[in-house]
């Protein structure tokens, strides 16, 4: 046992497991289009690519620090109410988040209302605690949370981006598509900018990943 | 397995490590989204006299030069000692008008000429809608509007705060050729109705009840500030 810790010590910090546990969720273990979490805010705040960017940040910080801070007290963390001291953390986190936002990006923290407050009941963050926090090392915990904050991103981002340029025209907020397409006919396409398109986009972007990735086909 | 001894002051211990850490970032933040708050309100107050501007020093330099701040009542005196930032539009849109006290903001244009806001607070579906009303000194035409909302369906209840909705208030009559309160309704372009052309704007397809809210809103936060209009009018 002694031989197995101290093997643990040296490993580096990237070594390949450790890579692979960041790298797993964008693709062969993405929290939204494999683990089908978080659905709920990637239909809300998918509209324009500003809002859909800090929000991923703000899931990632979260799940970072929550999947750290749970992971450094894993062994203190009286079972029969981990579950409520997980919350604690999260909300904690959230509620920093929230604030910070409001102080510096008033205008971002309005278009994400309630959806940052939200960011709590996400159930990638809860899920990872559960699943891999509560048994692992602060380290590739806080890696974990990192890469599960970012597969839940690539897929807020990507999303946003097809809402935002077929229903607005724009990205970041600034006009792509010229003038003169609006001047021969091209629309907005209305529908972009309500939730279902958010669904859509997320069923062809699983039906995209899966026909690529040979390792998802039997995966429900 | 851990006791129950130790599990409460586990559960006691972190709730206050984590109450400390939330009061210090809040205590520490306060003053930065206050003064966002403020600025936002000023930034809206600008854009129903129709100026737009998104930096901080151009808003805050406009505000100061040029905006006036007072209350009134309904009997249309002007009430002292209160300061406009107290008021709460909350609580005075659920007092009978006569209760009231009532914000308002003169707006000076650069001939000289003066715009009179009114700040508006109802309800859309769900949840509250407010915005901004100005009048041109005629105390009839409405200069400009500008609306928000705290969680209108977007597509639908939230294009009120869209600018296509918040143009057409433009140009409109608050009162008919009588000289009677008609106030700027919002209906369906089809519904057929005696309320003139200039008293009306089309609603949002889909957001009924976010409109009709509108509708009620302007009448009902706009009516009481008639009679200090009526004493601006006589001098």
């Amino acid at each position: 046992m002694a031989e197995v810790a101290e093997k643990v010590k040296k490993e580096p910090l990237f070594s390949k497991k450790n890579l692979q546990v960041i790298k797993d969720p964008f693709d062969d273990n993405n929290p939204v289009t494999v683990q089908v979490l978080g659905i709920c805010s990637a239909l809300a705040v998918t509209v324009q690519l500003k809002p859909a960017l800090i929000m991923s940040l703000g899931v990632i910080f979260v799940s970072a620090f929550s999947n750290l801070i749970v992971s450094g007290l894993r062994k203190s963390i009286p079972t029969r109410v981990r579950i409520i001291v997980q919350l604690i953390v999260v909300a904690t986190l959230v509620t920093i988040v929230d604030q910070v936002l409001k102080a510096y990006m008033f205008d971002i923290s309005k278009k994400l209302s309630v959806f940052v407050g939200l960011i709590i009941t996400n159930c990638i963050i809860m899920g990872r605690l559960e699943a891999f926090a509560l048994g692992q090392k602060p380290w590739p915990a806080f890696l974990d949370g990192i890469g599960n904050g970012i597969g839940y991103g690539i897929i807020l981002v990507a999303v946003a981006f097809f809402r935002e340029l077929l229903g607005s025209g724009s990205l970041f907020g600034m006009k792509v598509i010229p003038q003169w397409a609006y001047d021969h006919g091209y629309v907005n396409n209305g529908l972009m900018v309500l939730p279902p398109a958010a669904l859509f986009l997320i069923g062809i972007y699983i039906w995209v990943q899966r026909s690529r990735n040979p390792k998802l086909v039997n995966v429900s | 397995m851990h006791n129950n001894r130790y599990t409460f002051l586990y559960a006691i211990g972190i709730s206050v490590v984590t109450a400390i850490i939330l009061v210090l970032t809040s205590e520490n933040l306060k003053p930065l989204q206050e003064a966002n708050v403020a600025l936002d309100n000023k930034k809206n107050i600008l854009k129903s006299v129709l100026v737009n501007s998104d930096d901080r020093e151009t808003i805050e330099s406009t505000y100061n030069s040029s905006v006036e701040e007072l209350v009134v009542n309904s009997k249309g005196e002007v009430v002292e000692g209160i300061d406009i930032e107290d008021v709460d539009m909350k609580k005075e849109v659920a007092k009978a008008p006569e209760d009231r006290n009532l914000p308002l903001y003169i707006y000076t244009l650069e001939g000289g000429d003066k715009a009179y806001v009114i700040p508006l607070r109802g309800v859309g579906l769900w949840g509250p809608i407010w915005g901004y009303i100005s009048l041109d000194n005629n105390f009839n035409t409405v200069k400009g509007a500008f609306f928000d909302h705290k969680g209108e369906t977007p597509g639908l209840g939230a294009e009120i705060a869209e600018g296509p909705f918040q143009q057409q208030f433009q140009g409109k009559m608050m009162y008919n050729d009588a000289g009677e309160f008609v106030s700027v309704n919002v209906m369906k372009a089809t519904q057929k109705s005696d309320i003139g052309e200039e008293h009306r704007v089309d609603a949002i397809s889909g957001g009924t009840i976010t409109s009709n809210g509108v509708d009620e809103m302007i009448a009902n936060c706009v009516e009481p500030y008639l009679s200090y209009f009526e004493k601006l009018k006589a001098n």
